[in-house]
């Protein structure tokens, strides 16, 4: 009667091949309430495969009813690319939570991504800049920690994720059921960004991103040095690195990176970075300092991070100068712009190398060469052949195995359902998690549903006077067993409240009925009436050593409130009755007295 | 629930409060107009403070010469400025649980109360308030660090000796419990136990209260604190600000201009009222100085947290430009700032200028130099920005005075009629505030407009008391297992209304209550082992449900036809009915509220017709 339906599904590709991490979308159902984490693009297609299928969640009635709120966990395009197209072709008003930071990079690389797509490829049918503004609009900016109440059930709070700037992972709570959507989140400090943290929140679900569920890190250190040393290595001998990369997150990181190692080493070879993007970009993370980690915010008085002397803008006409160079180009996985031209450059030459520093979608040329093609087929049937050596770095923030395990760990879930991952490796991290962790845990695949049930405390009012002399009764030595707290329920509309019967019947003007019985006992016993009821008062204070036993000075005898006289019919002085007297509220002690007075009264000593 | 009241000063409070079994501290201020009473503590040796003549009393005695100096008819003491703490008697301060913070002006007795009084709990601030307030305790702390005062007057104190010393330090409260400046380390250890919130964060105390800080625009960062249970709701409004823009402020003049301020604050509207004046009226080669320990770092700080500015501010960040104008001001070279007027400003120091430099109290800081370096002419100025301070007693020790002064206190937070015009809207039940501002204020006796105005009347505090506020609690929730909750048999009494009576198991944990089902009555081991009676007594703990309702007479007696009885006799009473059982020798005895059944000792009869009166009435 009182438990709610708990309902959540997720779809990324129609037809898809299940689980993998082209994109985000995930709809959860909560108490009654929908909310849309995430509207990610895939950047593996460029049809419409790309966006996720919306006619998933309705397919009639307009989202804006059917959704309460859309949440956009970070600024990456696999978890935010879709969003005007969502907003303003298919169509949705409501209201779409991210944090500040995210809400101000995020527009500029959704123009930035349809410049490439319509101005470049020349798609149509693509959204437009007027689009992604009116889009913006329709965006409200959440801080960190702060419980931001969409309606008056459903709260959404965010947490720090690391990852990239801004990224937050975020709690969705409807009365006492949560769920908990990481996005994607990174459980050690890096350069710049710090440890995604959340608290002992215990939700009902935790849906976490699972890129590397199956990777164990080396340390952080031992990465950074084989990445300096590889790129060392190639300028000594003259070569050209191009690392390609998304304009925020990994960039900054290998920036500071590499800025202090040209600092420490006094090397000359030039660092570009190939957009225009990038000083604005270096910009945000100036201004968002509270957002990075805290080595940058005690510091940044004295000297704020982000602004590099070794690292200079980029012009496409350098490309072809001769000599060592190393180039920051974007976008991250080689599949269009300046970093996949400077690509098609430099393959050609085995001094020059390339370095992956983050995870590649299938179909992008940076997934080919990571898998080892060395053979590419380019627009035109053009084939190019790459000998530069490939090197590939996780330096990604995601969170691995461990860090999964460790969050799953901090939050203390009721269950945790996996995304965003590869299926074969999921597999291998469920298995972990409902082992070590013993929570039960879920990887749906593209559009399918998961249904978990829920049970629900049913919070109600308790009048203050019963609480307390419960409380109070229960703090008594003799109350080793549990005790009873009576009481009644008002359930008057929505307002429930438990208070004492009396105070019910009081409220509600009703009378109390009073239940009373008498019953006679006889007895032999030919003294007198008085003698009788101390006899009688006697033995009852012999056995009843826990109750309280009274003899009155009218004669008659109590116990507790049950009241006992003891009477000589007249007929026959040989017997006399006993008249044991008590209400509903005594029955067992009454049912109990006139029992044990029918076996009669042991014979006095006299 | 009850309020101590540990500070006199409106703007500046620190009470107390003991809500449930809570004890929440709101705000620390730090009294600092004791310090008006010292002598200003110069950083370049100045002959004209050194000497002032001594003070006597009226017949001549000197003795306290040394500690008390006269200037143009005022008493200054000499010695190392003190501040007027908040009251630490009143109440066992180890005993607070948290400090909320609402602006970082309200923390700077952090130190105080957490170093020196056994203080154990947490203290929440938002971030801009913890790093600003940071700097304002650091500057503190440097402008009296750098001075060292070789002596201290402690004579003065004495209460005998305070009676005979003319006003205002005759009147002055508390004298003897008045401390000089805390240190660096002890501010970083108070920091520490700083916990960072955002606005609209929940945040649960013990699992009996939830404090929540919201926006409260006065301050960056700034913010109104509620305090709730489930039942009980306290807003503690503390310098809130309804304003989104900024006065405007003209300096024409020839001269120099001494600002005295914070070094956080106001100054940045200040910084960009001017920064749009400036190029307007050709005053473009005035170059405007900030002088402060901290002044670099308050600058950039201001820049970095967008997220806590107005919506104005916000959007520029996406641009991304910085969200303070000041950032072009020093780029261009307008506006520089020094760590204080040693070193390199003394090198790039031109006249004529705007000087913005602290402490607004004029008693110690860099403010001290400029004041005794550009008081002797008309041409220069002082304006009076910050309005913690009178700006009569804090000009006192530079009398007599040439240099013009402007008092234009720039106020930003409520006054009394947006403060009654907001208490209409909120409808409180109840609400305190300082004395203060229950009556208008004693130079302006008149303005009846100037006081809070609300009904119920407002209850006034004073520093050292304690309020019983006339709070009645009446509930607190509790939470039902969904088992128990499947359990019960609600009914409905009245249309809309139902009952249910429970009976369940109370489990108390962290102040969360919770009930569960009762245990399921234990199986009776067998028979054999239940000899003795004392055994079986029942536990008269165990309670039955009251009862409601009445017997209809005539159904009562089918149905006990319906089960086997017979000879059934009703007879009519003034109040009822009896229902006779002849054969059985039982009487039953029928009333609106009462049922009485009178029968022989026979347990399997009584059984009987108790279940059958019970089919009758409600249980509750």
């Amino acid at each position: 009667r009182y438990s709610t339906g708990f309902g959540r599904f997720r779809w990324l590709a129609e037809g898809g091949a299940g689980q993998d991490v082209g994109r985000s979308c995930i709809l959860v159902s909560i108490a009654g309430k929908n909310v849309m984490l995430d509207c990610g693009m895939h950047m593996g297609f460029n049809d419409d495969r790309r966006f996720p299928d919306f006619s998933y969640i309705t397919q009639n009635g307009r989202l804006t009813d059917f959704l309460d709120c859309v949440i956009i966990s970070h600024f990456h395009l696999d978890h935010c690319g879709a969003l005007p197209y969502f907003s303003e072709m298919v169509g949705y008003d409501g209201p779409i939570y991210m944090t500040h930071p995210t809400q101000a990079i995020c527009p500029i690389l959704l123009e930035d991504y349809r410049k490439i797509a319509v101005d470049k490829k020349g798609e149509a049918n693509f959204f437009t800049s007027q689009m992604i503004k009116d889009c913006m609009k329709k965006v409200v900016a959440v801080h960190l920690h702060q419980t931001v109440q969409v309606d008056d059930e459903l709260e959404i709070k965010a947490y720090y994720a690391g990852h990239v700037l801004g990224a937050a992972m975020f709690q969705i709570k409807v009365g006492s059921e949560s769920v908990v959507y990481t996005g994607d989140y990174n459980m050690t400090p890096d350069r710049h960004l710090g440890a995604a943290w959340i608290d002992k929140c215990r939700p009902n679900l935790l849906i976490t991103e699972s890129t590397y569920a199956t990777t164990i890190r080396d340390s952080k250190r031992c990465r950074e040095r084989d990445f300096l040393k590889k790129v060392h290595e190639t300028v000594e001998r003259g070569g050209k690195v191009l690392i390609p990369v998304f304009a925020l997150g990994r960039a900054q990181e290998l920036c500071i990176l590499l800025e202090t190692f040209w600092e420490r080493m006094n090397l000359k070879v030039p660092i570009y970075f190939s957009t225009g993007l990038t000083e604005k970009a270096n910009h945000y993370y100036k201004l968002f300092i509270p957002w990075t980690n805290q080595k940058i915010r005690k510091t940044f008085v004295q000297r704020n991070m982000f602004e590099f002397k070794h690292i200079k803008a980029f012009d496409r006409a350098f490309a072809d100068n001769p000599g060592p160079m190393v180039v920051f180009a974007t976008p991250g996985m080689l599949h269009a712009g300046q970093s996949l031209q400077i690509f098609r450059k430099w393959a050609g030459n085995e001094k020059n190398m390339v370095i992956m520093p983050g995870y590649c979608v299938q179909g992008t040329v940076g997934h080919k060469i990571l898998s080892g093609q060395r053979k590419l087929e380019m627009e035109g049937r053009q084939v190019l052949e790459v000998k530069m050596q490939v090197e590939y770095m996780s330096f990604s923030a995601h969170a691995d195995a461990k860090g999964i395990m460790q969050l799953v760990g901090q939050a203390e879930p009721e269950s945790v359902l996996l995304v965003h991952g590869e299926a074969k490796k999921m597999e291998f991290l469920k298995q972990k998690i409902e082992q070590e962790l013993r929570v039960s845990c879920y990887m749906p695949a593209n559009g399918e549903t998961v249904t978990l049930p829920t049970s629900l405390s049913i919070p109600v009012g308790i009048s203050l006077g019963l609480l307390k002399r419960e409380m109070a009764q229960g703090l008594l030595p003799e109350a080793k067993k549990p005790r009873l707290l009576h009481g009644t329920l008002i359930m008057k509309d929505s307002n429930f409240r438990l208070v004492s019967s009396e105070q019910a019947l009081k409220e509600l003007g009703l009378a109390e009925h009073q239940l009373r019985f008498t019953c006679r006992v006889h007895l032999h016993d030919t003294r007198k009436e008085q003698e009788t009821a101390l006899r009688v008062y006697s033995h009852l204070k012999s056995i009843l050593k826990d109750h309280c036993v009274q003899h009155l000075p009218d004669g008659s005898v109590t116990v507790e409130s049950i009241l006992i006289q003891a009477a000589a019919p007249s007929e026959d002085p040989g017997t006399k009755v006993l008249l044991v007297s008590w209400t509903y509220q005594d029955e067992e002690l009454g049912s109990f007295l006139t029992s044990l007075l029918k076996k009669g009264l042991p014979q006095a000593p006299s | 629930m009850k309020l101590y009241c540990l500070s006199g000063h409106p703007t500046l409070p620190c009470n107390v409060l003991k809500f449930k079994s809570t004890t929440i501290m709101l705000d620390c201020g730090l009294d600092m107009t004791s310090t008006l009473n010292f002598l200003p503590l110069p950083l370049v040796q100045s002959p004209r403070l050194s000497n002032l003549p001594g003070w006597s009393l009226k017949d001549g005695n000197a003795f306290l010469d040394k500690e008390l100096k006269e200037c143009s008819g005022h008493v200054f003491v000499d010695s190392v400025p003190e501040f007027c703490l908040p009251e630490t008697e009143l109440i066992d301060l180890s005993t607070v649980d948290v400090i909320l913070i609402s602006n970082y002006h309200c923390m700077m007795a952090l130190p105080y109360i957490t170093e020196h009084t056994g203080f154990t709990g947490t203290v929440y601030a938002t971030e801009p308030t913890v790093q600003i307030g940071r700097l304002l305790m650091e500057e503190l702390v440097n402008f009296i660090e750098r001075v060292p005062k070789a002596q201290s007057a402690s004579l003065w104190k004495n209460k005998d000796i305070q009676r005979l010393l003319p006003s205002p330090l005759k009147d002055a409260v508390e004298v003897s419990t008045w401390r000089t400046c805390y240190t660096m380390q002890e501010v970083n250890s108070a920091l520490s136990k700083i916990q960072l919130v955002g606005y609209s964060q929940k945040i649960e105390l013990f699992g009996a209260v939830q404090v929540t800080p919201l926006s409260s625009g006065y301050a960056l960062g700034s913010s109104n604190w509620i305090i709730q249970s489930h039942y009980e709701k306290v807003s503690y409004v503390s310098g809130s600000s309804l304003l989104t823009t900024h006065p405007q402020l003209t300096v024409r003049n020839g001269g120099n201009v001494l600002v005295p301020c914070y070094p956080s604050g106001v100054i940045y509207d200040l910084l960009e009222c001017l920064y749009q004046y400036i190029d307007s009226a050709g005053l473009s080669s005035v170059p405007l100085y900030f002088i402060s320990p901290v002044a670099n770092s308050s600058l950039e700080f201001s820049q970095i947290f967008a997220e806590w500015l107005c919506h104005n501010k916000q959007s520029k960040v996406y641009l991304p430009e910085p969200p303070f104008p000041h950032a072009e001001l020093i780029q261009t070279n307008k506006l520089k700032h020094y760590p204080s007027i040693h070193g390199d400003f003394s090198n790039d120091f031109r006249q004529p200028c705007v000087v913005f430099t602290g402490h607004p109290s004029l008693r110690f800081g860099d403010v001290v130099h400029f004041m005794e370096l550009w008081g002797k002419s008309s041409l220069n100025t002082v304006i009076f920005t910050e309005p913690d301070f009178s700006y009569l007693e804090a000009l006192a020790p530079y009398q007599p005075l040439a240099m013009k002064c402007i008092y234009c206190p720039i106020d930003t937070r409520l006054n009394f009629i947006q403060v009654s015009k907001l208490l209409k809207e909120v409808q409180p039940l109840h609400v305190v505030c300082p004395e203060q501002y229950t009556q208008p204020p004693p130079a302006q006796s008149h303005r009846m407009d100037l006081m809070i105005d609300c009904q119920p009347p407002a209850m006034s505090y004073r520093r050292a008391e304690v309020l019983a506020l006339p709070f009645k609690r009446r509930y607190e929730k509790i939470e039902i297992m969904p088992e128990l909750a499947d359990s019960l048999v609600p009914m409905e009494i009245k249309p809309g209304i139902s009952l249910a009576t429970v009976s369940a198991v109370l489990h108390t944990k962290d102040n969360k209550h919770l009930l569960q089902p009762p245990p399921r009555p234990a199986q009776p081991t067998s028979g054999k082992k239940r000899k003795r009676v004392s055994d079986e007594v029942p536990d008269c703990k165990v309670l039955k449900p009251l009862l409601s309702g009445s017997i209809p007479v005539e159904q009562f007696v089918q149905t006990l036809e319906k089960h086997g009885f017979s000879d059934i006799k009703v007879e009519d009473t003034a109040k009822g009915h009896i229902v006779l059982l002849q054969e059985a020798e039982t009487l039953i005895q029928i009333e609106e509220d009462s049922t009485h059944i009178i029968c022989d000792n026979d347990e399997m009869l009584r059984v009987r017709l108790r279940d059958l009166v019970l089919k009758f009435l409600q249980k509750f």
